[in-house]
């Protein structure tokens, strides 16, 4: 057993004596049980009394625990997955636990939000300590109790021992006495060969509630009294409110109120979880979703242009100011705009060797642009946030992924403390990054607080894609550099955005080329953007995969060889410093793959296509096979190996690799949204496409690699690589390389 | 506003709504059954999918005057204690990630079982096109689609 002090995140220990009467600690709806409801009738019986040994459980007097899952559950199933780390180190049985989503408490939780993939990876140690330090004090209550040392307590699965004196106690018999007990300085932490729940597979703790069709989602919140209300944004960027006719619209059926406002006023202290698009925006509440739907769709408002403006907030600690330039933006003219800076020097980010010498040494040169558009987040279930907000107090119940940021500036922006406003987070039809950014939340509380009643704020699909946060366009040109001998010898990437830069300049191949040099650059635009599921892996990381497969063909190799000699070099003789991956790990996931897509060998009529990446703090590579079907790609097959450390819930995580696959695949063939003057030229599923279930791949197989390292994310990591895989299949598939994306998207396909 | 007796989940509900509301709505905010999602208002998406006579049918765009005397039949009352093959093909592949769209798929398979109890690939595709998933899940969704006809057939 490893030793820990308990001294990190130990305001997450606060102990607190029992609660009597079984009371839940708080009365939320989400309660989850890991035993399907036939049997959970017999088996789950709810405890007489609960004692809450720390912040993260309880446990009931009959052996029952309920284990705490503090993170938002956006689909990458942490609420599964998270207790699972707790109950590990419980030494409980899983089929004895409850898992209940935590509301937002900085007192007893770090770090609740959902992003970055990190919610197992940071989580991953406090999480444990919560087990073991519970584990710990059951088994001081029962060596006090039995009257015999604390070092011959054993436990099992919930229960305690005394081998020596044949005593046995389950938790529950004990739970009392713990719940006295001050907090252990230092625990034990079980040795990662003895792990009996991380590593096996759990179902989703909510599983039987998604099939059901029970209340779990923020859209599906009914309060007493509550009203429903809708939001009238402007139909494209660069515009802002001027005014309205209400008139007619407020004596519609079930309409309580039509009115304007500003989601932040001057002054509220805003973070990286606030937006600047949109501010001025008009509200209509009224008593029934569809009543709001009619009132919106008769309500005629006028816009005008927006001025250049600023966006101040506070990020982490420092004021980042944001210019916004008027005017309406168009995607061709952004195109062009891009290719522009393409061609002129950019801001040197890294630079290694000589690189302009290299070139002119080189035998053969290789350079190649690559672009990608806007993208929408569209996650299933659009914005919604429930808001009740009186003159002392705001509860405030949905989908966010950053509560603990949302709830510092929605309280700047009503007036209250931090202490009168209370969030809880309901599970998340989708997130990809889209609820990172809750002005939806501050909206419910601004229009809650004006019409004083609780309202539930309903996003329509079309305010939803047509609202931004996109992720950005990208445009990056690549230049590569070949020997006599075919080795690479230079290496330039040169890569800008609207607004912002997809460039990686730390990553690989980065380390393996003796002469390489990064620069990036950015346009300003008025375009709102934001995180969207691997920011800028989700564009670099297929480009790059792409170009380097290019570069392999020139230089004749099979491109994992190509790769594996590179990661050689990076290994051995690595160039620079501060190489952002370890060359091992990332050969490794290359090396499985090889070995599992069976790489190398040919199959009539099926092309292959392979690519290696790593962000988010895991590694993953992917074989994808193309098939054409009456002139059309088809993808038939995807391979994926991954390196993410310990696999805490290895059926759930291939879920996740599963999803990414088929998210990726589906972003980079079909997807794209446009701008013709500013508007957004899609604004619902009949006009955007997003791939459908006879567009995804036929099978996939999904390989780990086994080790003990600590666990990190796979919110994230398959989706980037999945992008060059499949471009370099296409290629091989029709012999023309794909560059740009979307690659088919609506218009005829040209193989 | 109208008044209509309809029949939902093998229970008559009495509602007084707007006879263009669409009997999602109707479903979502009046009987408090809100496993029917709305996803996109305009048919394209199939999160709102529920039975009308034992046919899928997307509810978003079907206003509550064309029901009539029809069987509406909900994911909430798809089997009484959520054992219908469908619904624990889904709970054995663990099929859902965010979950949204799951209620909707579930009601679309089921009803293609109903008509085509051992559908093929094809057809598994042809008919599940129609219900977007984000996620992602469309692997495990044709997987969990061939378990439940297998269970099925052999039961």
């Amino acid at each position: 057993m490893t030793k820990v002090r308990t001294t990190f995140g130990r305001r997450a220990f606060i102990k607190r004596v029992g609660i009597a009467g079984g009371g839940m600690m708080i009365g939320f709806s989400w309660l989850a049980s890991c035993k399907e409801a036939a049997e959970e009738e017999v088996v789950m019986q709810m405890p007489e009394e609960w004692f809450e040994i720390n912040g993260y459980l309880k446990i009931g007097d009959n052996g029952i625990v309920t284990i705490m899952s503090p993170n938002p559950e956006i689909g990458q199933n942490v609420k599964t997955s998270m207790p699972m780390i707790v109950a590990e180190e419980l030494d409980t049985d899983w089929e004895k636990v409850i898992v209940e989503q935590a509301p937002l408490n900085t007192e007893l939780f770090t770090r609740q939000l959902a992003g970055g993939s990190q919610s197992i990876r940071q989580g991953w140690e406090g999480l444990r300590m919560a087990g073991a330090t519970a584990l710990h004090m059951l088994k001081q209550a029962a060596a006090n109790t039995w009257q015999v040392p604390f070092d011959e307590i054993t436990s099992e699965a919930g229960n305690l021992h005394h081998k020596a004196s044949g005593q046995s106690a389950h938790f529950g018999e004990m739970a009392s006495a713990a719940a006295q007990l001050d907090v252990p300085e230092e625990v034990e932490l079980k040795e990662k060969t003895d792990f009996n729940i991380i590593g096996t597979s759990r179902k989703n703790v909510d599983g039987k509630k998604i099939v059901t069709g029970q209340p779990l989602f923020g859209l599906d919140i009914q309060k007493e009294g509550m009203l429903i209300a809708m939001i009238v944004h402007p139909p494209g960027f660069g515009m802002q409110f001027k005014s309205m006719d209400a008139s007619s619209v407020k004596n519609m059926p079930g309409i309580k109120d039509v009115f304007v406002f500003d989601t932040y006023t001057e002054g509220t202290r805003k973070s990286f979880a606030d937006i600047a698009t949109f501010n001025k925006k008009v509200a209509i509440v009224g008593e029934t979703t569809w009543q709001v739907m009619q009132a919106k769709k008769a309500l005629s408002v006028e816009w005008e242009n927006a001025p250049d403006e600023t966006f101040e907030i506070d990020f982490f600690g420092r004021t980042s100011t944001t210019e916004y330039p008027g005017g309406l933006e168009n995607t061709q003219n952004h195109v062009l705009k891009m290719a522009e800076m393409a061609a002129k020097k950019g801001n040197v980010a890294r630079a290694d060797g000589d690189v302009e010498k290299a070139f002119k040494n080189a035998e053969k040169v290789i350079e190649k642009d690559y672009s990608c558009p806007f993208l929408p987040h569209n996650t299933m279930e659009p914005m919604n946030f429930y808001a009740h907000v009186t003159a002392d107090h705001a509860e405030l119940i949905g989908p966010i992924q950053t509560p603990e940021f949302m709830e510092q500036s929605v309280a700047a922006r009503l007036g209250l403390t931090l202490e009168q406003v209370d969030i809880q987070m309901s599970r998340m039809g989708g997130g990809f990054g889209r609820r990172l950014y809750g002005h939806f939340l501050t909206e419910a509380a601004v229009i809650s607080q004006q019409v004083k009643a609780p309202v539930k704020l309903v996003y329509t699909r079309e305010d939803d894609m047509t609202f931004g946060n996109y992720r950005p366009a990208y445009y990056v040109r690549y230049k590569a550099g070949l020997d006599k001998d075919n080795n690479l010898i230079a290496f330039h990437v040169r890569a800008g955005g609207i607004p912002e830069s997809p460039l990686f300049a730390n990553r690989f191949p980065a380390g393996a080329v003796d002469n390489y040099l990064a620069e990036d650059w950015t346009l300003k635009s008025n375009v709102s953007v934001g995180a969207w599921r691997a920011p800028r892996s989700n564009f670099i990381a297929g480009a790059e995969q792409s170009f380097l497969d290019e570069v392999a063909e020139l230089a004749g190799k099979d491109p994992i060889e190509f790769r594996l000699e590179l990661f050689e070099k990076a290994m051995k003789n690595p160039v620079g410093e501060n190489n952002d991956y370890e060359a091992e790990r990332y050969a490794g996931v290359l090396k499985l793959l090889k070995e599992k897509a069976n790489w190398g060998q040919s199959n009539t009529g099926i092309s292959r296509g392979v690519a290696a990446y790593y962000c988010h703090n895991s590694y993953v590579a992917q074989v994808v096979d193309v098939v054409m079907e009456n002139g059309r790609p088809r993808v038939e097959k995807v391979v994926s190996t991954v390196d993410c450390g310990i696999v805490v819930n290895p059926d759930a995580a291939t879920n996740m690799i599963e999803g990414g696959v088929v998210d990726g695949i589906g972003h980079s063939m079909y997807s794209a949204m446009t701008l013709k003057d500013g508007v957004p030229q899609a604004s619902n599923f009949d006009k955007y496409r997003l791939i459908r279930h006879n567009e995804a791949p036929k099978s996939q197989e999904v390989y780990f690699v086994q080790n003990d390292i600590d666990p990190t994310g796979l919110g994230e990591p398959p989706l980037p690589p999945v992008m060059g895989a499949l471009a370099n299949a296409l290629y091989k598939a029709t012999e023309k390389r794909h560059y740009h994306q979307p690659f088919i998207s609506n218009k005829p396909f040209l193989g | 506003m109208a008044t209509y007796q309809l029949n939902v989940n093998g229970k008559t509900h009495s509602v007084e709504v707007d006879p263009a509301t669409p009997i999602l709505w109707v479903l979502r905010d009046h009987l408090n059954l809100v496993g029917t999602k709305f996803g996109c208002g305009i048919a394209q998406c199939g999160a709102c999918t529920i039975h009308v006579d034992g046919s899928a049918t997307r509810s978003c765009m079907i206003p509550v005057s064309s029901i009539g005397n029809s069987k509406v039949t909900t994911i909430e009352g798809l089997s009484e204690k959520g054992d219908h093959p469908v619904q624990k093909a889904w709970l054995e592949h663990d099929v859902y990630q965010c979950g949204y769209c799951q209620a909707g798929q579930i009601m679309t398979a089921s009803a293609l079982l109903n008509s085509n109890p051992n559908p093929s690939d094809e057809d598994i595709e042809a008919t599940m096109s129609g219900n977007i998933c984000r996620c992602g899940t469309y692997t495990r969704i044709k997987a969990a689609i061939k378990t439940a006809a297998n269970n099925s057939l052999e039961s």
